[in-house]
């Protein structure tokens, strides 16, 4: 039975491509959360996202969404989920203003409240200036900003991000690291992939590492440093545990957490 | 065989490496097993094509062949309909060498010449004109070289100076566009004069043939007009050269040849300069922010359908390659708009000469409109985890692209209704299905990609190209057929058009699925 008080809550996924990519995984991210998920190239993060998200089906397992299963009801568990990739979703020939108002159409935002707060957000997030120009010529960071926005405007109860960070300048970084900060402490849960370990050091109340489509390792940075045995940066703990599985694997020995 | 590094050759090695994958991977989708199936697919088509040309050509060749006055005109105006669509071709090919950015930016940014770089570019334009143009004319040039002798091979290589010389014409149209109108507008400029150029002279001739001879059934009447005729310069004029090159004069296609490569080579040393500064400046354009017309907030109630369909049409409207891409469609309809407006009230049987034309250009541009509306989608997962439900996307997406073909459309609907509404009301239902089976097999083969790739869209499914033009031709004989009151033979065509939908949709990734 799925549990509300869960943000998200992930049983026994498993997705194949060419090989398998994810296997039989669990995780649970509490509501409120500020959560980050960590990995090498290729272990299986974005593909796991991309399920919480609708954009990929599972093909065992299943995942609920403050206890919507999303399978059973896309809609439901969509009408509360943002998701924001590292590539911007932004239409080149589309003002902000007129992208945050299609946005804010697609999850039946009303039209008042969603001018009120697609003003609020580009004014929040520094795109005054640029609220009118079509976003072709947006820099990188800019259309990030414009599809933080988008994901913002319908306010949703779970943000998941996949390396938002990516070639942002560290003005721009911050911007959207502090906006994400401010969302949890609404309440908000956020999920977020990133290679920049620092962010989620940081940032993150609770990490987890992925390595080969599983969950190895789990918790507040002081549980990792307790899992390694000692006092050291999130790198080094990555790295250890990364390696860690690497010779198990090579062992032949299943190390899953 | 391997060049030194930067140099010509080397370009010209790399880009053919690119042309043959990219080829290979258009035609087979990606499946090399799915070779054979198309080579005999080409084998078919190339024979079928061949039957025509025989058809069309023996009963011409029969009235005897000598390169007289009247021939020579025919040859050089129907040779000059088919240089305007090379022409066409070459504009569009030339104006991407500069606006492309996929590699560009690399190579510019190298220590390599950019000249170099151009030159083989612009080479590989003539060549790839060259290939369209021999695709088109092969099958009547081999019947004349069966009938008539290998002599009739030269005309391959007065199709090679052709494409030199639209190449060429290209090259300088769009320097001089860079200079006129700046980067930002050259694009625009030059996919409209492209437009203008690929269809204008032969709706101008058809034009001249509805107003001086009160049908469209024929493009080449105004070249056997004896009046016409009569008013061209003598046999041995400059004018000629081409035509009686084609015919076997060796003198004549020494010149036409030497020309067309002089034409291409002095054009290349003249524009190979300013190349990189151009295309640099063309790069520039996308950085530059285009401010939205009204600068008003003012978020109106729509539901999610009207938001996506108003979504599209925005798009749509400030689409910088769609203009090209369906103006040349849009403007196939001026001469049955034109026929319609100089004959109306006329016999509606003469209205039967018209309807295919309107059936197959409205499933043309719905094919293209639903393309670019329901798989060149820039924001796919955007509208994926939106709480919308995936039929709802697609339903407002089509009644999008319903609405536009339907704006283009009606005026001539109407104007077909002043003479004739059961005329009207055929061709409206016919273009109807025709647009229909367009959308659906869009929606049928359906993959997400940049809007951007529009143009490259066969990628993703020869299958689906090939059937959405079928199914327009089909669907136009349907058309033709009930308008003619050939009830008894009418089901025929509007049987194939289904089986194409059938097999279309079998061969579909949606099909295969379910």
């Amino acid at each position: 039975m799925p549990d509300p008080a869960l943000a998200l809550s992930i049983q026994g996924l498993s997705k194949s491509f060419d090989r398998p990519v994810i296997r039989d995984l669990h995780l649970q991210v509490r509501a409120g959360e500020f959560y980050a998920l960590l990995g090498p190239n290729g272990a299986g993060k974005t593909t796991i996202l991309r399920m919480v998200a609708g954009l990929l089906q599972p093909e065992t397992g299943s995942i609920s969404v403050f206890g919507t299963d999303t399978r059973k009801d896309p809609i439901a568990a969509k009408s509360i989920i943002a998701w924001v990739s590292d590539e911007p979703m932004v239409y080149d020939r589309l003002t902000p203003y007129e992208y945050l108002e299609f946005v804010a159409g697609l999850w039946r935002i009303e039209a008042r409240q969603a001018q009120t707060r697609a003003t609020e957000l580009i004014e929040w997030l520094g795109l005054g200036p640029h609220a009118h120009e079509r976003c072709g010529g947006f820099s990188k960071g800019m259309l990030q900003k414009v599809a933080l926005a988008g994901a913002l405007v319908h306010e949703p109860r779970l943000i998941i991000l996949d390396e938002p960070l990516t070639g942002l300048d560290a003005g721009s970084a911050r911007q959207v690291k502090q906006v994400l900060l401010d969302k949890v402490r609404q309440g908000v849960t956020v999920i977020m992939t990133t290679h920049i370990l620092e962010v989620a050091e940081r940032m993150a109340e609770r990490i987890g590492v992925i390595n080969h489509g599983r969950l190895i390792a789990e918790g507040t940075l002081g549980e990792l440093r307790t899992r390694v045995g000692r006092e050291t940066t999130l790198e080094e703990i990555f790295l250890d545990l990364v390696a860690q599985k690497e010779m198990d694997a090579g062992h032949g020995v299943d190390a899953a957490a | 065989m391997s060049f030194p590094p930067a140099t010509m050759p080397w370009f010209a090695a790399h880009e053919a490496r690119l042309m043959w994958r990219d080829g290979i991977a258009m035609l087979t989708g990606g499946y090399p097993a799915r070779r054979v199936a198309l080579l005999a697919f080409v084998v078919i088509v190339a024979v079928l094509m061949h039957l025509l040309a025989n058809a069309i050509v023996s009963p011409w060749l029969d009235r005897g062949l000598v390169p007289d006055k009247p021939t020579l005109v025919l040859i050089t105006g129907s040779g000059f309909l088919f240089w305007t669509v090379m022409l066409s071709q070459a504009l569009e090919s030339v104006t991407r060498a500069y606006y492309s950015r996929s590699d560009l930016e690399l190579i510019l940014s190298s220590p390599a010449s950019s000249r170099a770089v151009f030159a083989v570019r612009t080479g590989i334009t003539a060549a790839t004109t060259l290939l369209l143009a021999c695709l088109l004319a092969s099958p009547v040039v081999d019947i004349l070289v069966v009938h008539q002798g290998p002599r009739w091979l030269m005309a391959y290589l007065v199709l090679a100076a052709l494409a030199a010389f639209s190449t060429a014409l290209a090259v300088l149209i769009t320097v001089g566009l860079f200079g006129i109108a700046g980067p930002r507008r050259t694009r625009l400029v030059a996919q409209i004069i492209a437009a203008i150029v690929g269809a204008g002279f032969v709706i101008g001739i058809q034009a001249i043939a509805i107003l001086h001879f009160g049908n469209m059934s024929s493009r080449l009447a105004l070249f056997s007009d004896p009046q016409f005729v009569a008013a061209m310069p003598e046999l041995d004029h400059w004018l000629w050269l081409p035509a009686k090159a084609a015919l076997g004069d060796w003198r004549a296609l020494t010149v036409v040849v030497l020309a067309g490569a002089l034409a291409l080579v002095t054009t290349i040393a003249f524009a190979a300069s300013s190349f990189g500064r151009n295309a640099i400046a063309a790069a520039g354009v996308g950085h530059r922010r285009a401010a939205a017309r009204h600068r008003s907030v003012n978020f109106r109630p729509r539901s999610q359908k009207q938001q996506l369909r108003i979504k599209e049409w925005r798009l749509l409207a400030r689409d910088p390659w769609l203009l090209s891409q369906t103006l040349m469609q849009i403007f196939y309809l001026v001469p049955p708009a034109l026929y319609l407006w100089i004959s109306y009230g006329q016999s509606a049987g003469t209205y039967v000469v018209v309807i295919p034309v309107l059936v197959m250009a409205t499933g043309q541009l719905s094919g293209g409109l639903s393309w670019l509306a329901i798989s060149g989608e820039d924001a796919h997962d955007l509208v994926v985890t939106a709480p919308v439900p995936p039929a709802a996307v697609l339903q407002a997406k089509i009644e999008a692209v319903a609405a536009v073909v339907l704006v283009v459309l009606a005026p001539i609907i109407a104007l077909m209704m002043l003479a004739s509404v059961e005329l009207a009301a055929k061709t409206a239902v016919f273009a109807a299905l025709s647009s229909g089976s367009a959308t659906a097999i869009q929606l049928w083969f359906r993959v997400p990609m940049r809007r951007a790739m529009f143009r490259r869209r066969q990628v993703a499914s020869r299958v689906s190209t090939i059937a959405e033009a079928l199914s327009s031709i089909f669907w136009a004989g349907a058309a033709v057929l009930v308008a003619g009151d050939q009830f008894w033979i009418a089901p025929l065509p509007g049987t194939l058009a289904l089986v194409t939908l059938a097999v279309a949709y079998w061969l579909s990734p949606k099909g295969r699925r379910d």
